[in-house]
């Protein structure tokens, strides 16, 4: 109890910073589910992806930790750029080779389920075994330094020098705490304002709760589920760098981890609801965090899985109880 | 001929919901079709909007052939229904369920002053009710917002299934009436409804289904005056 009233500080803000993670991932879980009320079991790979991406991207840069600041912050944007763009990419290739052909028939939801899974394990064994790949084309020594050691960690080095901002009592805020905090909310706010303000954002309202009324307004479902894909795999891109600039390392098999953390969230918050999905985000991180300050760290996963059952038996729809779809604007 | 259905069948699996339909609608008339439930009335309404595939027959649009089109392409070309159950979309307010009605029209932003303006002035109870949330709104109401909705795509054709359905004597009235205005302001109509007696009252033209077939068709007039129809759709009294 001592150690968790005199980390208090601590634990708050890395919490926070790993709720604002599971909060965007939760993102792509719950907007999908929102407009299928299907669960994309595969996104997690889709984070997956976007962290080596960002990893890559240093990488192929060269870059120290160190250098100068403006230097440091061109490429994380770089390495923010590169992982939306590889986490969407992926997003959408996964709508179009493993649902959008189930979808088109009608199939089960068990049956799309299935397939997602299926997705999963090829897309985190294809990272795996990404030097045998490369092996293969007779491409192992031009791509070394990006498929070496494929199985094991891969680190990312933050080229940002994380450095002490403020004091809260015997915590140190740094600037990497901030960022991740600030960047994950400013994503947030910015999905908020897409979902309730432009014409994609109100076609993905309108199919959320009502797929044929919507279609009959003129919306056009199957493009309204291919942005609604890309933006969730957008944020898990932005949540992959935020990840890596905090914990610093990535592995082909982190996504199914982070992926059920980041589903209990948006379960936690409601799910199809993107308000909800931020909030369960904070609340687990924040409940590992005490939890594993409480009873001890190797109980962590225990202790958030327990909020999350402890929580839904006495809120079945979780803490914000209302889909996406009847989420007031 | 606005709207020409040829011989057109449906199917839910191996059931037959409709079987060789054949209908049209001039352009500016008001057509119903009346029958019991299961007729297929809803059906037939549904896949006009393309929401139902065709196992045979054809369907035109102002001369083109859109059978095989999808939904959303069709409200463009002047295609919009208020459908069963008023399928309002209950988050949204009302002002923005009227939005997702111009949803398909390139120009809504210029318009949309204009085409809102219309539908307060045919259901003013909408304007007191701009900000609500559509789902906490009464049946009534709902039913005006899925018509007013259906109108801001500013259709050619308008397709009404049931709009009297589970309201008061009175708003029933009162939908016909609009409805009319609505017909005078030079958009056609397809009506589909239980309430036949009003129905053929202002339908130009009425087609009669039973058990997924047209079994009889003529002008409203002639219908509501007729004998067998009487004593099967409108309890024997108009």
């Amino acid at each position: 109890m001592s150690f968790l009233l005199n980390n208090i500080v601590e634990l708050t803000v890395t919490g926070l910073v790993l709720g604002a993670v599971y909060g965007l991932v939760a993102l792509g879980y719950t907007l999908v589910y929102g407009v299928l009320q299907l669960i994309n079991f595969a996104h997690s790979e889709v984070w997956m992806y976007g962290s080596f991406a960002a990893v890559w991207v240093t990488v192929a840069l060269g870059v120290a930790p160190g250098g100068p600041v403006l230097t440091a912050i061109g490429v994380l944007l770089l390495a923010l750029l590169a992982a939306m763009t590889v986490s969407g990419g992926i997003a959408l290739l996964l709508e179009r080779v493993a649902y959008r052909r189930l979808l088109r028939l009608e199939a089960p939801k068990l049956v799309a389920l299935i397939s997602a899974i299926g997705a999963s394990f090829f897309l985190a064994e294809l990272m795996g075994l990404r030097d045998r790949v490369v092996d293969f084309f007779g491409l192992r020594d031009a791509l070394d330094p990006f498929v070496r050691s494929a199985r094991d960690n891969t680190r990312f080095l933050n080229p940002l020098e994380t450095q002490g901002l403020f004091s809260i009592g015997r915590y140190t805020v740094s600037n990497v705490d901030v960022i991740i905090i600030v960047g994950a909310i400013l994503m947030m706010v910015g999905l908020d304002q897409f979902i309730r303000r432009t014409r994609t954002g109100r076609g993905i309202r309108a199919v959320a709760q009502d797929s044929e009324a919507a279609a009959l307004m003129g919306v056009n479902r199957d493009r309204v589920i291919r942005a609604t894909f890309l933006v969730g795999g957008v944020m898990a891109g932005a949540a992959a760098l935020l990840y890596l600039m905090r914990f610093g390392v990535t592995r082909w098999d982190a996504g199914f981890l982070l992926g059920v953390k980041a589903f209990t969230a948006a379960v936690l918050g409601g799910i199809g609801n993107v308000r909800g999905a931020l909030l369960g985000g904070f609340v687990l991180g924040l409940a590992e965090n005490y939890g594993s300050a409480l009873v001890g760290s190797q109980w962590r996963d225990v202790v958030a899985f327990l909020l999350l059952v402890v929580i839904l038996l006495f809120r079945p729809t979780g803490l914000l109880g209302e889909s996406l779809g009847r989420a007031r604007a | 001929m606005l709207l020409e259905v040829e011989g057109l069948c449906v199917n839910y699996g191996r059931i037959e919901a409709i079987r060789d339909i054949s209908f049209s609608v001039e352009e500016g008339s008001v057509v119903t079709l009346i029958g019991a439930n299961g007729a297929g009335k809803t059906t037939t309404m549904k896949t006009l909007s393309g929401l139902r595939k065709v196992r045979a027959g054809t369907v035109a649009f102002a001369g083109k052939d859109i059978t095989t089109m999808p939904s959303h392409a069709r409200v463009p070309l002047g295609i919009s229904q208020s459908p069963e159950g008023r399928r309002i979309f209950p988050g949204m307010s009302v002002v923005e369920n009227l939005d997702m009605g111009a949803y398909a029209r390139p120009d809504r932003a210029k318009t949309r002053t204009a085409d809102l303006e219309r539908v307060f002035t045919l259901f003013p109870r909408l304007q007191e009710r701009r900000d609500q949330a559509a789902g906490t709104m009464s049946g009534g109401e709902q039913q005006m917002l899925a018509i007013g909705r259906a109108l801001m795509s500013r259709p050619k054709l308008l397709l009404l299934d049931e709009p009297s359905m589970g309201l008061a004597p009175k708003l029933i009235q009162q939908i016909f009436a609009i409805i009319t205005d609505i017909r005078e302001q030079g958009t056609t109509i397809l009506l589909v409804e239980q309430n036949a007696a009003q129905a053929l009252r202002i339908a130009d033209r009425a087609y009669i289904l039973e058990t997924g077939e047209v079994v009889r068709e003529g002008s409203g007039r002639e219908l509501a005056a007729d004998d067998s129809v009487r004593a099967a759709y409108l309890g024997g009294d108009v």
